[in-house]
């Protein structure tokens, strides 16, 4: 086979690149590329934003206008600007969800599939950890420190969300595992002589990639959610300025009832458009990491009875 | 039959950590949330050293009392259902308050959660099987939904269908000038008109995660070989989808369910706030901006159990369903 292929140096070159990194990325679906540009945008705007635009807690006596040149989303009742606002906003938001959704996967990863492959007490433990962690409800939590507490760094929030929200995937992870541990390959790896950890890395965890995905793509978006709720309550973090923080001053600001809509559409707005880009580009890791799904796919097809125009696009996707 | 015992065993453990956890989080912060009680309470008359003792145990004190006894002390009084007098809703205890209260949250949510769960699994499971389809599609818009922020999404819903069309009340639980609470027609017929908006708001967003991960997980499923050896003896496709590929699909989402169902009376917080719902999250936020520590305590105690008794509850279940889980090598 590679002496063929050595012959051929175009055929060569394109072997290299379907079997080196290129088959670990997602191939471009219309899906992949609207999150992308979208995800890719909002994360733009919250790093280079706050750099480019006025100050955010500058006040004027242009209150409550809509958008105009000088003010691209209007101005607050305290004649803020709405847009520079944002922007700062979006960096506090993301930073947030970056933090908490990497260490909620890690948490999550580990004690939920390492528990349940070992089994035994280390499984009991670490069940009952999750457990317990997974009973102290992250939002009222974190409510009460906040009653305790009057100032609160984003970073301390940001610990309690994230310390908070890993035990709901470690659960899932655990009740996947242990029903995973039990197949017949696993056992034959076993068998075959094979060390712990390299069937629970090699064997198991790529099964579970497309799940690990997903969560890390919802803990992002919980924890953004979660401060914002928090922010809105007004028990967000002290001086932060977060999507939260904005909807909580344009709620008390009674924004709503003055059809302020410039005020409280985009933090909202902004929120689902980050969810939803990152929902897509989940929808494209999903596909990759387990060939079997598109294999699937394509099997699964044939029953639609669809016509041949209908699936050449379909089929477009495939493609390596 | 032993594995039920060794569950029941494990969550007695899990809630003994928990309420000790309860215990120890008031003393752990800083602050003095005694003095504080006993400086608003003695606004509604004199405090006796009874009321006193029993705030100290609850949320702990520089008394001399060692630990243990304080400790012993905090399991007696929940024992005894003794959870300590409310400021905000006084005379009224802690217990009289969350008994009226959650009622409220675990209809409105529950009923609200179980509906998401069975459309969102449903249509993810028909999204998963015919993939590609625009039900599929369909599925980026839904968690869209699922990413608009609950208050943000119910503000809007107030906005829309109680301010500009008056079709549903701007807030509260129910008609308090018309009807008598009680298990009467009037009653639960205006219960349901306040909470229309409520519930719609948490189905909208929540329903697309349901979906996703069913979907998610009914491909995957699809791809097995029991798949293929169903399609082989000829099975009808409705059959393969229903009693093979989603009954295999739903575990996942079932082990989830657990968990939400746990949060649903934590996630009611902000949604209940914007409708001045008369429910635990209301109850929560009022007596945080209150300092009223005891129901506090109480209130966390209470989202504390419901979490726990739901985990065990569809563990039990999941073992049943899924005997692989019941086996031990």
């Amino acid at each position: 086979m590679t002496s063929v292929l050595a012959q051929d140096p175009a055929t060569a070159a394109l072997a290299g690149k379907t079997t080196g990194t290129r088959q670990l990325l997602p191939s471009m679906t219309p899906k992949l590329a609207a999150g992308l540009i979208v995800a890719a945008a909002i994360i733009l705007f919250g790093v280079l934003g706050p750099f480019l635009v006025q100050d955010p807690t500058a006040i004027s006596n242009v209150a409550l206008s809509g958008p105009t040149g000088a003010h691209l989303l209007g101005t607050t009742q305290t004649g803020q600007d709405v847009l520079a606002q944002l922007a700062f906003a979006t960096r506090g938001s993301l930073i947030i969800g970056a933090v908490v959704g990497a260490l909620a996967i890690v948490l999550s990863a580990f004690f939920g599939i390492v528990g349940s492959y070992a089994g035994g007490w280390i499984d009991e433990s670490f069940s009952l950890f999750t457990n317990v962690v997974l009973v102290i409800p992250g939002l009222p939590l974190v409510i009460i420190i906040s009653s305790y507490i009057p100032q609160k760094s984003l970073l301390l929030v940001a610990g309690v969300l994230a310390i908070t929200s890993w035990a709901g995937g470690a659960r899932v992870l655990r009740a996947i595992t242990l029903s995973l541990r039990s197949r017949d390959y696993v056992a034959a790896s076993k068998v075959a002589g094979e060390r712990t950890w390299r069937i629970v890395l090699v064997e198991i965890f790529p099964n579970l990639v497309p799940i690990l995905a997903s969560q890390l793509v919802f803990a992002i978006i919980f924890a953004i959610l979660g401060e914002a709720g928090l922010s809105f309550l007004g028990l967000g973090a002290s001086g932060s300025l977060t999507w939260g923080t904005m909807l909580f001053y344009a709620q008390n600001g009674l924004a709503l009832r003055l059809g302020a809509w410039w005020w409280f559409i985009p933090p909202g707005l902004l929120i689902a458009l980050f969810g939803a880009a990152l929902s897509l580009i989940n929808f494209s890791i999903d596909e990759v990491v387990n060939p079997k799904l598109r294999d699937q796919t394509r099997s699964v097809r044939k029953r639609w009875s669809l016509t041949k125009p209908q699936l050449r696009p379909l089929d477009k996707e495939d493609v390596r | 039959m032993r594995f039920y015992l060794q569950k029941v065993t494990f969550y007695v453990v899990a809630l003994w950590a928990a309420l000790t956890l309860n215990f120890f989080i008031p003393r752990w912060l800083p602050g003095n949330p005694v003095d504080i009680l006993i400086s608003k309470l003695s606004a509604h008359g004199a405090v006796t050293p009874a009321t006193r003792h029993s705030l100290e145990l609850l949320l702990g004190a520089n008394s001399k009392e060692p630990l243990w006894n304080q400790y012993a002390g905090y399991f007696d009084n929940l024992v005894h259902g003794n959870l300590g007098v409310s400021v905000t809703f006084f005379p009224q205890t802690v217990a009289e308050t969350i008994s009226q209260a959650l009622p409220w949250t675990i209809a409105l949510i529950g009923i609200a959660t179980l509906v998401s769960f069975v459309v969102g699994v449903g249509l993810g499971q028909l999204a998963g099987w015919k993939r590609g389809s625009w039900l599929d599609n369909f599925i980026p818009v839904t968690t869209m939904f699922q990413a608009v922020p609950y208050f943000w999404l119910a503000l809007i819903l107030l906005y829309v269908f109680a301010s500009l069309l008056p079709w549903f009340p701007l807030n509260g639980g129910y008609d308090v000038y018309g009807v008598t609470p009680g298990l009467n027609l009037p009653f639960i017929g205006s219960a349901v008109r306040y909470g229309t908006l409520p519930a719609l708001t948490i189905v909208i967003s929540s329903v697309g995660g349901w979906m996703l991960g069913m979907r998610n997980m009914m491909v995957s499923t699809l791809s097995e070989d029991y798949i293929l050896t169903a399609e082989a003896k000829g099975l009808k496709p409705r059959r393969i989808m229903t009693a093979y590929a989603a009954r295999n699909a739903v575990l996942p989402s079932l082990a989830g369910f657990a968990i939400s169902l746990g949060f649903v009376v934590a996630g009611s917080i902000v949604t209940e706030t914007v409708f001045s719902y008369p429910g635990i999250g209301s109850a929560l936020l009022q007596a945080v901006q209150n300092n009223d520590y005891t129901l506090m305590q109480g209130i966390f105690l209470v989202i504390t159990l419901s979490v726990l008794g739901a985990n065990m509850l569809v563990d039990l279940l999941y073992a049943f369903i899924d005997p692989r889980t019941r086996v031990r090598t």
